[in-house]
């Protein structure tokens, strides 16, 4: 990790670049403080296979238990909650735990970090949750770009195997079970779990439809399969080693326990922050001196994305929200993947749209028309307002696009004050996997609140026409 | 360029033997191939064909899906600048815009020394060290213009000895002693692992 600026005053360390210690409670950001929190041998100073250990004491059945008590919402994107997830699994065998290591949804740094910085724990999380479902082979499917993550997590295995705490008769118990570590070739659609599987089957990364593909049932090689998320997983080994009800204590009913956001644009303090869940407003984390500190230059908010490049925008009527997945969705957006991106008041609103719109027409993976085809036109009709040679009715015809991918009401944030309807989140969809209606969320969010901007632009257009 | 050498085939092998399929190794083997020849030519395909079990036209089929894997020689060093909106918002674009004056070369271009190829990507995952990019994957975070001059003046002056040439993902590989193997077994292979069944309260309490 050679990042020539990482001492700047905002970095806490300069081994995990961009992580900023808030004082809070930490569960997954513990080892953070030491420079080989990658180390086995830190690891083990510091609880490092405890939890395992404790684990291997018990039954396959008590653990699971454990972890759905504890309420382990996921934090690759759904939220939905580890334990109940687990127990979809039909009694067949053999059967696959999955870890997603793929992170690249835009402005989502955490698993990154977290593999980079604890493999160890991430290894330990994946151990037990194997050991609760039955099963003796684990996949650790890191994203191809994240050559160190690879290099951490491969040495931690390495080191893990010899030790005995993974492979033949872990920890010199009867119980066997082997971890792979698995990498990928650079896309985003590859996150998404059937097309994760798909990716470790050694094809095109296209997600598989479901019903009838939900990988609890039929994933990898059509066996029953779980995918975590490496965040997810990196919770299990506090989790066992305190308790459900002390991983209650943290974060709200709904929403135990802690969560690693990431804080990106133009706030004064971009960082990486372990928050506990559902009890930080927003307002909290943009303005307070423990959080981002504020809006940089103490400009005025625009926008800002609340879960990821794939979640509706929020501003600056929903700063006070709580960061509670309940409560968000119901303001029309998510808390996805823990990517917050702050936009000022000098921001394009139409630039800032396009960008994204354009990462999702370069990540479509082709497989269904309305997203290959939408998600083209999207970025080129948002181009071309942009360039200045927008058409009069390229407001309506990029609204009529976003209609064909998720039809119905377009999930927006709520602005009641302004006579506009709550709409459902998540949205309709006419895709196989929901990259397509993700396309559509920054244009429906710029346009409604925005409009003005995006219609002068193209009346600039219509008179520079006329003129010429 | 070729098919793997002796000692990668080796790898190869020791790759392969770690998943329930052999066509789940495709991807590691492509990059090997990367590794080893700095791009994915025909005849290396040919070969991880040979080496899974599938026609050349599979291998093709998973290659060509993923932007990793380039099919034509490249830049010693692969500069892949960060555009998304995180990056766009602090600077994104115009780190891509001196990138270019300085090598002279468009993003998807190739420098004539055959030193840097340029490239415009999507997120990396550290859009709180915006603006950022990744040489041959290794990554430089929150760049001026400035450091971003004294990079390529670095890596032209071979300076950054701890970056490898463009093809090399981790430096480190995972290896697996035979005497510490669970054991991988083919998804035909049926059975609950004999630790699990012993775990079970009752004979048919399997969740
Ligand atoms: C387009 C798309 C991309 C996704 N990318 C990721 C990702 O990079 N990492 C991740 O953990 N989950 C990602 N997900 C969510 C996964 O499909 C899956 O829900 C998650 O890995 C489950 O883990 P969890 O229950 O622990 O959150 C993505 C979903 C979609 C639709
Ligand atoms: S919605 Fe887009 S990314 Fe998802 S399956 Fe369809 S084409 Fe592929
Ligand atoms: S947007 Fe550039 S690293 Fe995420």
């Amino acid at each position: 990790m050679s990042g020539r600026s990482s001492t700047a005053s905002n970095n806490y360390l300069p081994f995990a670049p961009g992580f900023v210690d808030n004082d809070g409670p930490k569960i997954v950001s513990t080892r953070f403080g030491y420079e080989d929190s990658h180390t086995l041998a830190r690891s083990l100073a510091t609880g490092g296979y405890d939890g395992l250990k404790l684990a291997l004491r018990r039954s396959p059945a008590e653990v699971a238990a454990e972890v759905k008590e504890a309420v382990l919402l996921g934090r690759g994107g759904a939220g939905f909650p580890a334990g109940i997830k687990w127990g979809f699994m039909p009694p067949v065998w053999p059967r696959y735990l999955v870890v997603n290591g793929d992170e690249s949804e835009p402005g989502t740094y955490k698993d990154r970090m977290l593999m980079e910085r604890d493999p160890h724990q991430l290894i330990e999380g994946s151990l037990i949750t194997c050991y609760a479902l039955g099963l003796n082979q684990c996949f650790l499917y890191v994203r191809g770009e994240m050559a160190q993550a690879q290099e951490n997590v491969a040495q931690a295995l390495n080191d893990a195997y010899a030790a005995g705490f993974v492979g033949k008769n872990i920890l010199g118990s009867d119980v066997s079970i082997d971890v792979v570590l698995h990498w990928g070739a650079g896309a985003y659609i590859v996150g998404e779990e059937t097309a994760l599987i798909e990716s470790l089957e050694g094809n095109r990364g296209m997600p598989r439809l479901k019903p009838p593909f939900f990988p609890a049932a039929k994933g990898l090689y059509m066996k029953p399969t779980i995918v975590n998320n490496v965040e997810t997983l990196a919770n299990v080994p506090w989790l066992m080693l305190n308790g459900a009800a002390e991983y209650r204590k943290f974060g709200s009913e709904a929403s135990p326990g802690t969560r690693m956001v990431a804080v990106s644009g133009h706030v004064k303090r971009p960082g990486v922050y372990e928050i506990e869940q559902g009890v930080v407003s927003f307002r909290d984390l943009f303005y307070g001196d423990n959080y981002c500190q504020g809006i940089r230059d103490d400009n005025e908010l625009k926008a800002f994305v609340p879960g990821g490049g794939s979640a509706p925008w929020f501003f600056e009527d929903q700063l006070d929200l709580l960061q509670e997945g309940r409560d968000v969705g119901s303001a029309g957006s998510m808390l996805g993947s823990g990517a917050l991106i702050v936009m000022d008041h000098t921001t394009d609103i139409v630039k800032a749209c396009l960008r994204l719109v354009r990462f999702f027409a370069r990540e479509s993976c082709g497989k269904c028309t309305p997203c290959r085809e939408g998600t083209a036109w999207e970025e080129k009709v948002l181009q071309r307002i942009l360039d200045g040679h927008g058409r009069p009715n390229d407001i309506d015809l990029l609204l009529e696009i976003g209609k064909n991918i998720s039809p119905g009401t377009y999930p927006v944030a709520s602005f009641a004050e302004q006579g506009l309807d709550t709409v459902p989140f998540p949205p309709k969809q006419t895709t196989i996997c929901p990259l397509g209606p993700s396309s559509v969320a920054p244009i429906t969010s710029a346009i409604r609140r925005f409009r003005g901007e995006f219609e002068a632009k193209i009346d600039a257009a219509q008179s520079a026409r006329v003129e010429a | 360029m070729s098919r793997l050498s002796t000692e990668n085939e080796a790898l190869a092998r020791e790759i392969i033997a770690r998943y329930p399929r052999p066509k789940s190794a495709l991807i590691p083997l492509l990059h090997l191939v990367q590794e080893q020849d700095g791009y994915v030519a025909d005849d290396a395909m040919e070969h991880l064909a040979e080496l899974v079990g599938v026609t050349p036209a599979e291998v093709l089929g998973t290659c060509s899906f993923y932007e990793m894997f380039i099919r034509h020689p490249v830049g010693k060093y692969k500069i892949d600048v960060c555009t998304n909106l995180s990056c766009q918002l602090v600077g994104g674009e115009e780190l891509l815009h001196h990138a270019e004056q300085k090598l002279g070369i468009r993003p998807g271009g190739t420098t004539e020394d055959g030193m840097f190829t340029l490239e415009d990507v999507e997120c990396i995952a550290a859009c709180t060290e915006a603006p950022c990019l990744q040489v041959n994957y290794r990554y430089e975070y929150k760049l001026s213009n400035e450091d971003f001059d004294q990079l390529v003046d670095e890596l032209r002056q071979g300076d950054r000895p701890e970056i490898p040439n463009h093809g090399t993902l981790g430096l480190v590989r995972q290896h697996i002693a035979p005497d510490r193997l669970a054991g991988i077994a083919a998804p035909e292979v049926t059975g609950t692992p004999a630790w699990f069944a012993s775990r079970q309260p009752e004979p048919e309490a399997a969740k």
